[in-house]
């Protein structure tokens, strides 16, 4: 059977469906069907999640078309990486950054780490983020007019931020 | 340490039954991380990765220095196919790591609570695994040797983006955190599907254990997070366990109504099984699956005496392909495997008079 769009290739999509108990089919070639966006099924038996990442990211053409966005450590092209769904090196994060942050978004809901610091490698980031948690506690306790308790955080920070510097 | 762990079924972390052992066979943590300066492992050349493997050797040293349960490291190129098949069974390495290439290799500790999968999909890919629900307790231990680990090592991260990995999917934390769930009355009585939809609800992700797809064999499932970024490690578990907690309930519920309602079909579904294990001639892979997940339900509910968790948790593993052929010490066809494979059961459960 050959396909009822374009009348030149195979039919090996073929599409039943039932509206207000109208039942139409419908018989396609893989192209056609894709165009057409009837299905977008995985039969690729090595679906896994990189490429579904790829396919997510593929949604977004004005990425995937015209990036000419290339990491400048590892060489890795922005769309080279739409396809395999894996990023080369730890740059490529600040590389991409702006592109990264809807992907991010939508896998996770949020694109800024809250978690976990490292206590060497992200030495500064932990002291502000301590500062950050003290700052807190310091509007606590000026609310609650504890202010022995704010004047000691308020030292606190004073000191942890020329530390920074 | 020498191969031990092939030798060996059940790992030692197994021995003890955790807490909600009667649903929740075992807790995991898995912290993704990578070393700063190096690209990631799949797109790395054969220097860099033997520079990422040499790094973990001395950082392990250090640490083995004070430390009353030594690592050891394995390079995969090492083993025989089948001892990395077993290292797979057991949940050790991942089967795409136990194909082995440059400079992979694994870090177990004795007790084989901790592994640590170097040049993975990640530089390293730090797993601990503990009984029953305690994926608090794995993610301290985690986090301890992650603490080792990055006092020796510069890691791959970044303010906004935490740890970072090689696939976006894994930034931020790079932890996840799983449960593996034994649920055979919700999968009896066709309410597991209903529940366990609604949990991804949750931002949390379900699969069956060891089947095809979503078709869970032996009534196990594994529970997992999904999202890594923008939680903090403690809210990823504290959210893992409330769940996992609701799916305990649930399960305790349908037991007691099944054993009210339909005690004696239930009794005679456990005791078919007994009687197939400790008779049968021969028997596939998935069959020992459903006939030990049968077993274990009669025995945490009571209804067989005398069944040590333990067994159950090590024929999970002694029963598997890669695990049956290292046991006889050479290749086996599916059909010589089938009848191993009923011989070990029959051993595990001698028939009563």
């Amino acid at each position: 059977m050959l396909c009822q769009e374009c009348r030149k290739r195979a039919a090996t999509v073929h599409v039943t469906q039932v509206v207000n108990q109208t039942k139409t089919e419908k018989h396609l070639c893989s192209e056609c069907a894709r165009q057409m966006g009837e299905f977008e099924f995985a039969l690729s038996p090595s679906f896994n999640i990189n490429s579904l990442l790829a396919s997510m990211f593929n949604l977004e053409p004005q990425l995937a078309a015209g990036s000419r966005l290339r990491c400048e450590n590892c060489g890795l092209t922005f769309p080279e990486f739409g396809k395999a769904g894996r990023l080369g090196c730890s740059q490529c994060y600040a590389e991409f950054r702006p592109r990264l942050e809807p992907l991010l978004r939508r896998v996770h809901g949020a694109s800024v780490h809250t978690g976990k610091v490292p206590s060497r490698t992200g030495g500064a980031v932990r002291a502000k983020k301590e500062i950050e948690d003290l700052r807190r506690q310091l509007a606590q306790a000026v609310q609650a007019e504890e202010f022995e308790r704010a004047a000691r955080l308020r030292d606190e920070i004073r000191s942890k931020e020329t530390q920074l510097t | 340490m020498s191969q031990d762990f092939t030798a060996r079924a059940a790992s030692k972390w197994m021995e003890a039954s955790g807490p909600d052992g009667d649903v929740v066979i075992s807790s995991r943590v898995r912290l993704a991380r990578n070393l700063s300066g190096v690209p990631f492992p799949h797109g790395m050349g054969p220097d860099e990765a033997s520079k990422v493997l040499a790094a973990v050797k001395s950082a392990v040293a250090e640490i083995n220095r004070d430390n009353p349960l030594p690592l050891s490291v394995l390079s995969l190129d090492d083993l025989e196919p089948v001892a990395r098949q077993v290292l797979v069974e057991k949940h050790l390495v991942s089967p795409q790591h136990a194909a082995g290439g440059a400079s992979r290799a694994v870090v177990l500790r004795e007790d084989e609570a901790v592994s640590i999968m170097v040049n993975e999909e990640d530089h390293l890919r730090i797993q601990c695994l503990f009984p029953g629900l305690q994926v608090a307790e794995a993610w301290r231990l985690a986090s301890r040797i992650d603490d080792g680990l990055e006092s020796r090592m510069d890691y791959a991260f970044e303010e906004g983006h935490g740890y970072l990995t090689a696939c976006p999917t894994n930034v931020g934390t790079g932890l996840r955190a799983s449960v593996m769930v034994h649920l055979p009355a919700l999968v009896m009585t066709n309410q597991a599907g209903r529940i366990l939809s609604a949990i991804t609800k949750f931002g949390l992700l379900v699969r069956g254990l060891y089947g095809e797809g979503t078709e869970a064999s032996g009534n196990l499932f594994q529970v997992s997070n999904q999202v890594t970024l923008g939680q903090s490690e403690e809210e990823i578990i504290a959210n893992l366990e409330a769940v996992a907690r609701q799916i305990i309930d649930q399960e305790r519920q349908t037991r007691s109504a099944l054993a009210r309602d339909m005690g004696d079909q239930l009794a005679d579904r456990v005791w078919r099984a007994m009687g197939a294990v400790s008779n049968a001639r021969i028997v596939t892979s998935q069959e020992a699956m459903q006939l030990l997940s049968d077993v274990r339900l009669g025995a945490s509910m009571g209804i067989l005496s005398g069944v040590d968790q333990r067994v159950l948790n090590e024929l999970m593993v002694t029963t598997r392909p890669g695990f049956l052929q290292q046991l006889a010490g050479k290749e086996l066809s599916p059909g010589e495997r089938d009848l191993r494979r009923a011989e070990i059961l029959r051993e595990s459960f001698p028939n009563r008079p």
